[in-house]
């Protein structure tokens, strides 16, 4: 193993490291937002918007997120979509990774029980109110962990957008493997680094689902 | 405004789950400051008609009125829903498991809904939490979670929740069902507590012995329909109906 080498490259890895951090948080909160969207058609009282919201669902979840990725970046300008890249890198797995959050957020919404939104309703209680102040704030500690998994999957598939291009950390390692003919140092060192990355946000979800838990 | 005679006023309410008919044409008249029990096997819809009440299971067909205003009356969506959330604060309702929030204290659970629909500011809320929970005995755990109560003391403190919206009519669901035995009065005496000062009730209950201490009315409801209706000593001491009586043979039986 050239560690030399490792120690040489390793800061460009880095660099490319901070992509992959800006691109996943990026991806994170469209995700969210997509996923709160989402959630927001699935349980809407028209049949029409619920069937939109079950097809996205399906559509982004039962295909390959680098099909997704292709379509939005090379298909696109053949219908008036000009993205570069990184855009079409965040925008891609954003509407992707929105997919999962929405099944992620809603499993948590239905698993209260619902003598909570009875009660709620009996009070008087508007279906938004009953929402917001009694379902969403039990469901919200039951999401912390699986959108911690939601979160965990999206990172990996930032990945993917090596493929189009993004010179982000996956991208770095190939690039570095064309001039030093050395795979396994340079893609030990990504791997290393996603790992780290991975491992401080596993770190931050366990501390968020302790602390809603306690409160 | 209206007629003391249907303070509460459900006329022919019938309700279907598909091909299932589980109120057959019911009609009730209650009057103000009335209680009146309902009793039945498991499954004669008890529960389906008292929910019909709030609209918490809209009715098929028939008509729900409280003190002179339709409960479950046509109005497009938006319209409904406004009106049917002012009619719900007007009626308080107890379940049987409680539905406590749990992410609340006593306190929060009680404030929360006339903080929210009736504009009061936390002070008054919090002053209102507080006499309503001394009422029923549990002031002192004021600042307690849902999860550190016993099922008596969370059941109190429901009824709590539902009397802080001042509400005209109180609906009990099996109040008592689910606690363990000897929780059962200390829930039965907030209830006893309530009937003296007149609230409007309406009770479905297993318990006969408290049923005929309270009530001034008994319904015997099986399969949806109100199979026969009386004052409590007439129900319980002299029924009419075979079903009735066989109902009572076996529950009067297992209450001693
Ligand atoms: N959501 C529902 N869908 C279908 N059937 C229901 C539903 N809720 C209640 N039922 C049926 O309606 C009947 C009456 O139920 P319920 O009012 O709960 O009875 P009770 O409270 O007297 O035990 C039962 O046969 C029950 O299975
Ligand atoms: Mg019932």
């Amino acid at each position: 193993m050239d560690i030399d080498l490792m120690l040489k490259v390793y800061p460009f890895f880095l660099e490319a490291a901070g992509l992959t951090i800006l691109l996943s948080i990026l991806t994170a909160i469209l995700g969210l937002f997509c996923g709160i969207l989402g959630v927001a058609a699935r349980l809407s009282r028209f049949a029409f918007i619920r069937f939109l919201g079950a097809a996205y669902v399906s559509v982004f979840r039962g295909t390959p997120a680098l099909i997704q990725l292709f379509i939005l970046y090379f298909g696109g300008p053949q219908i008036g979509i000009q993205l570069d890249a990184f855009e079409a890198g965040v925008i891609g797995l954003g509407i992707n990774a929105g997919a999962y959050m929405t099944e992620t957020i809603r499993g948590a919404i239905i698993s209260i029980d619902k003598g909570q939104r009875e009660a709620a309703r009996t009070l008087g209680l508007s279906s938004w109110q009953a929402m917001y102040k009694i379902i969403l704030p039990q469901a919200a500690r039951l999401m912390v962990r699986p959108l911690g998994v939601n979160l965990n999957m999206l990172i990996k598939a930032t990945a993917l957008v090596a493929a189009i291009s993004v010179i982000e950390l996956t991208y770095t390692a190939q690039r570095y493997i064309g001039s030093t003919y050395k795979p396994f140092e340079m893609f030990l060192l990504a791997g290393v680094l996603y790992m780290i990355i991975i491992y401080v946000v596993g770190r931050g979800v366990a501390w968020l689902d302790r602390k809603v838990q306690i409160t | 405004m209206t007629d003391k005679q249907d303070f509460v006023d459900i006329r022919h309410a019938q309700k279907s789950y598909g091909n299932l008919e589980v109120l057959k044409d019911i009609s009730l008249k209650v009057k103000r400051g009335q209680i009146v029990a309902i009793i039945g096997p498991s499954g004669s819809g008890k529960s389906t008609l008292l929910r019909a009440i709030n609209d918490l299971d809209p009715l098929t067909k028939g008509e729900i009125w409280l003190d002179g205003v339709q409960v479950n009356k046509k109005l497009p969506h938006r319209q409904y829903e406004k009106h049917i959330n002012e009619m719900r604060q007007q009626i308080g309702m107890v379940f049987q498991h409680f539905n406590l929030f749990p992410h609340m204290t006593a306190r929060d659970n009680v404030a929360m809904a006339p903080k929210m629909l009736k504009g009061l500011s936390k002070e008054e809320a919090d002053k209102l939490a507080e006499e309503q929970l001394d009422k029923v005995g549990m002031l002192e755990r004021i600042d307690y979670y849902p999860s550190q109560l016993s099922g008596g003391q969370k059941q109190r403190v429901a009824i709590a929740r539902a009397l802080a919206m001042h509400p005209k009519l109180m609906l009990f669901d099996e109040a008592t069902s689910a606690l363990d035995p000897e929780l059962v009065d200390e829930v039965n005496q907030v209830m006893k507590k309530l009937a003296e000062e007149d609230m409007t009730m309406i009770i479905v209950t297993h318990e006969m012995d408290f049923a005929a201490s309270v009530c001034d009315r008994v319904l015997f409801m099986d399969q949806g329909v109100v199979v026969e209706e009386g004052p409590p000593e007439v129900l319980f001491k002299n029924p009419t109906k075979a079903r009735t009586r066989e109902f009572l043979g076996k529950h009067l039986g297992a209450n001693k």
